[in-house]
């Protein structure tokens, strides 16, 4: 019995000698994938794309495709900049490349992250609660953002947008807008701002407001929809809005704004919660729940802006489509005219970017961090 | 000598950091108190128990802390003192863990979180936890009714010899600010009735100093700051009062239990947020009665019951300053939740044959759910739910057999005031239970059971505002296990009390309640889509020995557990299919030490949570949480004078300051001192 009580002690002794112990812990690293053949036409070297991260895990993360090499690089931010405390932060929401400067829009961590379009690097954090999107004009940047004034209402703050100065790095002015303010557009020296209201089910905002960048003020608020989220502007100034609806009765439905008269000329009764415009065509995407089936339907579409008429009720043509299970990404290379859509798969886990050809093929396909979600083309000085 | 040698080999070999605890060796007394118990001559269910000395020493106040000690538990820790502790069995999920506060479930229909963290330990006798259900059948059918259950007992008077009435005054302080004065009052009213008063305050501003270090890959610094963790203070009431009573063959009791707290709800530190101000409100009353009366030789019965009343208010209103101007930080929220519940059990129990008995359990409860919302303008649901519970069980022995089995038939009904209700649920659930000890010579338990069960969805699960799905199924959960323990007769050999017990279990989630994902990131559905399996070991060691006037008593655990998350998400497999689900350790263990000398206590212990993943993703490098153990030492003395008992107790919780987190970003303290002093008349 004893023999037996000596052998069972030894194996409780094995099995516990077997667990680890804690490591120093390092800074994340990056890690290469060859994805693509490489490529030395044209003037686009790569992109930036950053990746979400879902909230409270500080997960936001910058990866980088390199045209050049045909390289695919998770996780460069925390790798370049070791220093910073905490690395890129708490939910990614906006990047975008202005001059020789990238703008990582970091939701959660309340901050616009600058950092160099050749090392990545930081070159400033901008404190901004609660930001949302960021467009440039001139020598400005605009960052909305849904914080504002405090009221008795906990859902009644008036969001607003910010002016940063590109090159002290500074915000200069801030104006109110609507409530919950989304993407911008800026055309003709007036910005054009999408309320959500999303704060505020069933009473979302329906406006657009229209700031004059000179005085920054607002000029005018234009009757949209409910819940607008997307904005992109074709070369003959008619600005597409996108509304998400209200998940029920109301579906997500894309408007037409003319910014000659600012006034809303059509609702083109097509679902659209992602965007993308290059040259005349507009592409996009939706995902919607079904309360009957308990599951998102999907639908892609490519949109001609000059007769609004959808050319394609497909981007996808090879199938692949059915294995993407959130659509969350959407950009067209205006070079090479290839299409770029990053799966969120449930938000929670690592998502995928596929790269399909013009003619919506897959090219290639490859795993990027947590909710892959804005691209950034980084084209040559 | 020679046994003791192989039994110090064996903890060195299992525990080699027993050596920094340098444990007294030279002196005994003796401990009358059985301190910590498995009882398998009588279950015929895997259990484990905390009690007695061992629980008072243990340097943990609140249930949480306790129960970490258990194999197969997992603690989610928020941190702080404000933060939330669950608990979780088997990786099953927290839902499916039934908490009982002496005798009777505490229940959340809202969400189905027990904050374990707001239980204190002074005043309790015993922590017991059984996977399956409690071993026996004369219980009410919410016993019946969770794959696994904790039971936490309090303390019932006693009183020495002609002493009517005991009076304990405690205080506790700490190394960071942290107050906490308690009393316990005891008095004998009659033969036949006493009662019981206790009540403690907390008040702490929980401010600790936690760090974060990386390194480069050359091993210089990469960062390495420190930071005090804000608004996780607590401002505290519990007040407890019971009553206890003997009749002719039968015993009741009564209580009142009331707990009235102001806290900080810390959150996640990222970067450049290292501080947040979402606040939290408490107040919950509950109370609570139970007769049980042997009315024969063959017939028994028991009556329980009980009403409770919850409130929660939540308040997010971060502000920060944006050119000057006060503005807001995130999403803000002012919203208060009321609960009302209400609950009757009878159980009746027949003895058909001194080998065979059988029991039915009926059970109702009332639950009912308001909110006011502040800025919120959809309707709320208001809803209620009516259960029934029937159970019917029953146990036979033969000879080296015992066989345990019971149907649970529940019935559940909803109404709503707003939005579209659930439909009425019926469920039909088994369970079989069986025990064999094979050796008459030898206390050998073989046992084995299977399970069925089911969770229902919590009204948040429900109807939570544009979240919530009100076509929810239950959550299924199937679980085996087979298991034994041993316990080496004493005297025999070198030790006095020595008992290993073992189980291995499978388990089977199915209709899994999750969050699916939709178009939007802020936006979730819940769905029955997810699906998980899991499997494990539990090794539970018990040692005692007494030397002289030394007492030594040893606890040891060790888990190894395997969970995997099968879900498809639109018939497709996630990028997570297969992986391990997360905060999920494949090898956690625990270890008390216990040695008493006359009036003195010292004890030491140790928990180990293996590396594992956070959230729900994918078993990545990136992804991975590191190992985290701590030592935790308390050294206790007693002095007696006249009447009046003294007691003082230093106490070091995480003695090597680790820097560790059992949540992503939640940062946990690191050393802290504790010092409490008692006094008993």
């Amino acid at each position: 019995m004893r023999k037996t009580f000596i052998k069972i002690v030894f194996v409780l002794a094995a099995a516990v000698s077997l667990v680890s112990c804690r490591e120093d812990e390092t800074i994340f690293l990056s890690s290469d994938k060859n994805v693509a053949a490489p490529r030395s036409d044209g003037n686009i070297e790569g992109f930036y794309l950053l990746n979400e991260g879902n909230m409270g895990m500080n997960r936001a993360s910058i990866d980088v495709f390199n045209y050049r090499t045909g390289t695919y690089t998770t996780d460069v931010y925390s790798e370049r900049n070791p220093t910073v405390v905490k690395e890129l932060g708490d939910v990614g929401n906006d990047i975008q490349i202005y001059g020789n400067k990238v703008y990582a829009v970091i939701n959660v961590s309340n901050k616009v992250e600058v950092i160099d379009k050749w090392t990545a690097k930081r070159i400033k954090k901008i404190d901004i609660p609660n930001c949302r999107y960021v467009t440039f004009y001139k020598d400005k940047a605009y960052v909305s953002s849904y914080a504002g004034p405090v009221a008795i209402d906990p859902n009644a703050e008036i969001g607003f947008v910010a002016e940063i100065d590109t090159t002290s790095l500074e915000i200069t002015r801030k104006v109110t807008v609507g409530y919950q303010p989304e993407q911008m557009v800026v055309h003709n020296g007036k910005l054009y701002v999408a309320n959500s209201g999303g704060y505020r089910v069933p009473d979302y905002d329906r406006t657009v407001s229209v700031i004059d960048l000179e005085t920054f003020t607002e000029i005018k608020k234009i009757d949209v929809g409910i819940n607008l989220y997307g904005m992109r502007i074709d070369s003959r100034g008619d600005i597409y809005v996108s509304s998400r609806g209200d998940y029920y009765n109301t579906p997500s439905n894309l408007f037409v704004i003319d910014t000659k008269t600012d006034e809303k000329k059509m609702q083109l009764d097509i679902p659209a919660l992602g965007m993308c415009m290059d040259d005349d065509k507009l592409y996009f995407y939706s995902v919607s729940w079904s309360y009957l089936t308990n599951s998102n339907k999907v639908t892609y579409g490519i949109l001609d802006t000059k007769t609004k008429k959808i050319i394609s009720d497909k981007i996808i043509t090879d199938g692949t489509d059915k294995q993407i299970m959130i659509p969350y990404g959407l950009q067209v290379n205006p070079e090479t005219k290839e299409i770029y859509i990053t799966d969120a798969q449930n938000y929670v886990v690592t998502g995928y970017i596929y790269c399909f050809t013009p003619d919506g093929k897959l090219k290639w396909k490859t795993t990027a961090g947590n909710i892959p979600a804005h691209i950034a083309f980084i084209t040559k000085n | 000598m020679y046994h003791f040698r192989k039994t110090l080999l064996a903890f060195v070999l299992l525990f080699p950091f027993l050596l920094h605890s340098q444990v007294v060796t030279d002196s005994s007394r003796v401990l009358k108190e059985v301190v910590l118990n498995t009882k398998p001559y009588q279950e015929v269910i895997p259990v484990q128990s905390l009690s007695g000395v061992l629980l008072e020493n243990l340097a943990s106040h609140n249930v949480a802390d306790a129960l970490r000690y258990f194999a197969g538990t997992q603690i989610k820790d928020y941190g702080g003192f404000g933060g939330l502790k669950t608990v979780d069995v088997r990786n099953m999920g927290t839902h499916h863990v039934g908490v009982f506060y002496d005798g009777i479930q505490l229940g959340n229909a809202q969400n189905g979180v027990t904050d374990l963290g707001k239980y204190s330990l002074d005043d309790m006798e015993s922590l017991t936890m059984y996977n399956g259900q409690k071993s026996e059948i004369f219980q009410s059918a919410k016993d019946f009714a969770s794959a696994s259950a904790i039971y936490m007992k309090t303390k019932r008077p006693v009183f020495v010899g002609n002493k009517k009435s005991n009076l304990l005054v405690r205080y506790k302080t700490m190394s960071i600010n942290y107050h906490d004065p308690s009393f316990r009052w005891e008095q004998k009213l009659s033969d036949k009735v006493s009662i019981s008063v206790s009540s403690e305050y907390i008040k702490s501003n929980g401010q600790y100093k936690f760090r974060y270090k990386r390194k480069n890959q050359d091993g210089s610094v990469a960062y390495d700051t420190t930071a005090t963790r804000w608004n996780s203070d607590i401002e505290a009431l519990r007040f407890e009062s019971g009553l206890y009573g003997k009749l002719n063959n039968a015993s009741w009791d009564a209580k009142v239990y009331y707990y009235d707290s102001k806290r900080g709800a810390p959150g996640a530190i990222v970067e450049n947020k290292f501080s947040d101000g979402f606040r939290q409100y408490d107040k919950n009353f509950f109370t609570q009665a139970y007769l049980s009366k042997d009315v024969s030789e063959k017939y028994k019965f028991q009556l329980k019951a009980k009403y409770a009343y919850d409130y929660t208010h939540y308040i997010a209103r971060d502000t920060t300053k944006v050119l000057g101007e006060t503005v807001t930080e995130g999403a803000q929220s002012d919203d208060s939740y009321f609960q009302h519940e209400a609950y009757f059990s009878a159980v009746n129990m027949y003895s058909i044959s001194s080998i065979w008995d059988v029991s039915l359990s009926t059970d109702f409860q009332y639950n009912r759910l308001n909110a006011t919302r502040r800025g919120i303008k959809t309707q709320f649901s208001f809803p209620q739910r009516y259960t029934a519970l029937v159970s019917l069980a029953t146990s036979y022995r033969y000879e080296g057999f015992k066989v345990l089995g019971n149907v649970l038939v529940t019935r559940v009904i909803e109404e709503v005031e707003y939005n579209a209700k659930a439909p009425n649920k019926t469920e039909m659930t088994p369970a079989l239970f069986l025990g064999y000890t094979p050796f008459k010579k030898y206390d050998f338990n073989l046992r084995a059971f299977a399970k069925r069960i089911f969770r229902m969805p919590t009204f948040n699960d429900l109807y939570y505002t544009m979240v919530g799905s009100s076509t929810l199924q239950p959550e299924y959960m199937n679980q085996y296990d087979i298991g034994f323990t041993y316990n080496i007769p004493t005297g025999k050999y070198f030790f006095d009390k020595l008992s290993i017990q073992a189980d291995v279990y499978y388990t089977n989630t199915k209709d899994k309640i999750v969050a699916a994902p939709t178009g939007n990131l802020f936006r979730w559905m819940m769905t029955n889509m997810g699906q998980v399996k899991g499997k494990g070991i539990e090794t539970v060691l018990n040692f005692g020995k007494n030397i002289n006037q030394l007492n030594l008593t040893a606890n040891l655990t060790y888990t190894y557990s395997q969970s995997q998350d099968y879900t498809k998400f639109a018939g497709l497999e996630l990028s997570s299919y297969g992986d391990q689900i997360p905060y999920t350790p494949w090898h956690s263990g625990s270890g008390i030490l216990n040695a008493g000398y006359e009036s003195w206590n010292f004890n030491y212990s140790f928990i180990y949570v293996g590396k594992r993943y956070n959230g729900n993703v994918n078993n990545i490098k990136v992804n991975e949480v590191q190992p985290w153990y701590t030592h935790d030492l308390a050294l206790q003395k007693s002095f007696t004078f006249k009447n009046y008992k003294l007691n003082g107790t230093v106490e070091v919780n995480n003695a090597f300051n680790q820097q560790y987190e059992v949540i992503y970003n939640y940062p946990m303290p690191g050393r802290t001192f504790k010092f409490i002093i008692s006094i008993a008349l």
